[in-house]
């Protein structure tokens, strides 16, 4: 059996390593920052990290559904593609710099692209 | 095959079988979602035996260290026995007030003895078994090789446990205490990290702990604790920090006051801000926070966004009960 895209990124360890930079990205960036005011840093965290298990391949148990759900309040605040656009661009940019080969970085950019209608609750 | 425990009971582990697959085939029922490691919702301690290597990772160095583990990870190599997260830590021990002193307006100092050894961490804190069966948390502030364990009471207006642990209760007489909970504390693993460690208001009692626990393992790295307060008849301890920063040439004290008086020795403004204005990198440093919950909150943002891991961020929100 080849290896999944979730080994070939490293795994858990992988994702552990991309948290950090990922979410100390996305709290910096001024264009999405303010959907993330007053959060609780642990409890985000785990969600930062559930996502990029998700978007490395890795075991996850997101649904359309979830998605949209655990969204839904933010769109109500304005949440649109341009704030979609900088997360995907954070992600990018995280995975760059842990050194990810770029076909790889397509393949995690591409999964997580596919959630793009159901945060948008679209 | 191994065997593992849970609320004594013993159940025999198939081949392959991981903690969580025993539970479950026996219909014990068992918090559990992605079965992969991920979720952490099956999150159990091993009261006996020690947990697989794989199933303690992601975790916490603190949690890890006290033996959490995830369930669905475990492929058991001992006999454990298996206690839910919260349960293990219901045991209470009886214990006696030896000493009680005001420390300020607020917040009285209670030493305590307890009848069995409790085996804590400096920044742990137990739950004190009050008045009516009223149950609340409050920090240590002792170090283990102290023979007595010392908490902060801070007096809550109408607060139950508070108000009879700081006005009524007097020494001698008894009181319930339990295991020892929380991930707050000093782990010794890199004596030569830098420590941020900021506190507003009885927020110093685990700070204070982890500080002497620090010191007392010999931590060569530099120490920084900001204790935060309104007025300067809320920094309490002042004395005793800054004689323990004239001995340690790595450990610095600094008070500070946000009601706008300019006083010597002491800091104007929030801990915080101070804290992280004066350390604004925090790449590799170890990072404690205690205190008023919302504060909590924005410092460990802070500190996480001036670059320290969030492995790193330790911190305790004093919620009052409701």
């Amino acid at each position: 059996m080849s290896e999944t895209l979730y080994e070939k990124l490293g795994g858990d360890a992988a994702v552990n390593a991309a948290v950090d930079i990922f979410y100390r990205k996305v709290l910096a960036d001024d264009r999405i920052n303010s959907f993330f005011e007053g959060i609780d840093m642990d409890k985000q965290a785990a969600k930062q990290k559930a996502f990029l298990t998700m978007a490395f391949g890795g075991p996850h148990n997101y649904t359309g559904k979830d998605m949209r759900d655990g969204h839904a309040h933010l769109v109500k605040k304005g949440l649109n593609d341009t704030h979609f656009d900088a997360v995907m661009e954070n992600l990018g940019a995280t995975l760059k710099e842990l050194n990810v080969p770029d076909d790889l970085i397509a393949q995690a950019a591409a999964i997580a692209e596919s959630t793009r209608n159901d945060v948008l609750g679209r | 095959m191994q065997k593992i425990a849970f609320r004594g009971r013993e159940f025999q582990c198939e081949e392959k079988e991981t903690v969580l697959d025993v539970l479950v085939r026996n219909d014990i029922p068992i918090p559990h979602s992605c079965r992969s490691g991920v979720c952490h919702s099956c999150l159990v301690k091993a009261v006996k035996g020690r947990p697989s290597i794989a199933s303690q990772a992601g975790l916490k160095e603190t949690l890890a260290h006290q033996k959490y583990f995830l369930a669905c990870q475990c492929i058991p190599e001992n006999f454990i026995e298996v206690a839910i997260a919260d349960e293990s830590v219901n045991h209470f021990v009886d214990a006696t007030v030896i000493s009680k002193k005001k420390l300020s307006e607020a917040i009285t100092r209670v030493r305590i003895k307890t009848d069995e050894v409790i085996d804590y961490k400096a920044g742990q804190f137990l739950n004190i078994k009050g008045i009516k069966e009223q149950i609340r948390s409050y920090s240590i502030a002792s170090i283990p090789s102290d023979d007595f364990i010392e908490f902060h009471i801070q007096r809550m207006q109408e607060g139950v446990v508070s108000t009879w642990l700081s006005d009524q209760i007097e020494v001698g007489e008894h009181l319930k205490v339990s295991e020892p909970v929380g991930e707050c504390f000093y782990l010794g693993d890199n004596k030569d990290q830098s420590l941020l460690l900021i506190g507003t208001g009885s927020g110093l009692a685990p700070l204070y702990g982890i500080v002497s626990d620090a010191l007392q393992q010999g931590h060569s790295g530099e120490i920084y604790l900001y204790h935060g307060g309104r007025t300067l008849e809320t920094i309490y301890y002042r004395d005793k920090l800054q004689a323990l920063a004239q001995q340690h040439p790595n450990f610095t004290y600094t008070a500070c006051i946000s009601d706008g008086s300019i006083i010597e020795n002491t800091k104007p403004g929030r801990a915080s801000q101070i804290a992280l204005t004066e350390h604004p990198a925090l790449k590799n440093w170890k990072v404690f926070v205690c205190g008023n919950p919302s504060m909590v909150n924005d410092t460990k943002k802070a500190a996480f966004l001036a670059g320290a891991s969030l492995k790193d961020i330790f911190s305790d929100a004093f919620v009052p009960a409701s």
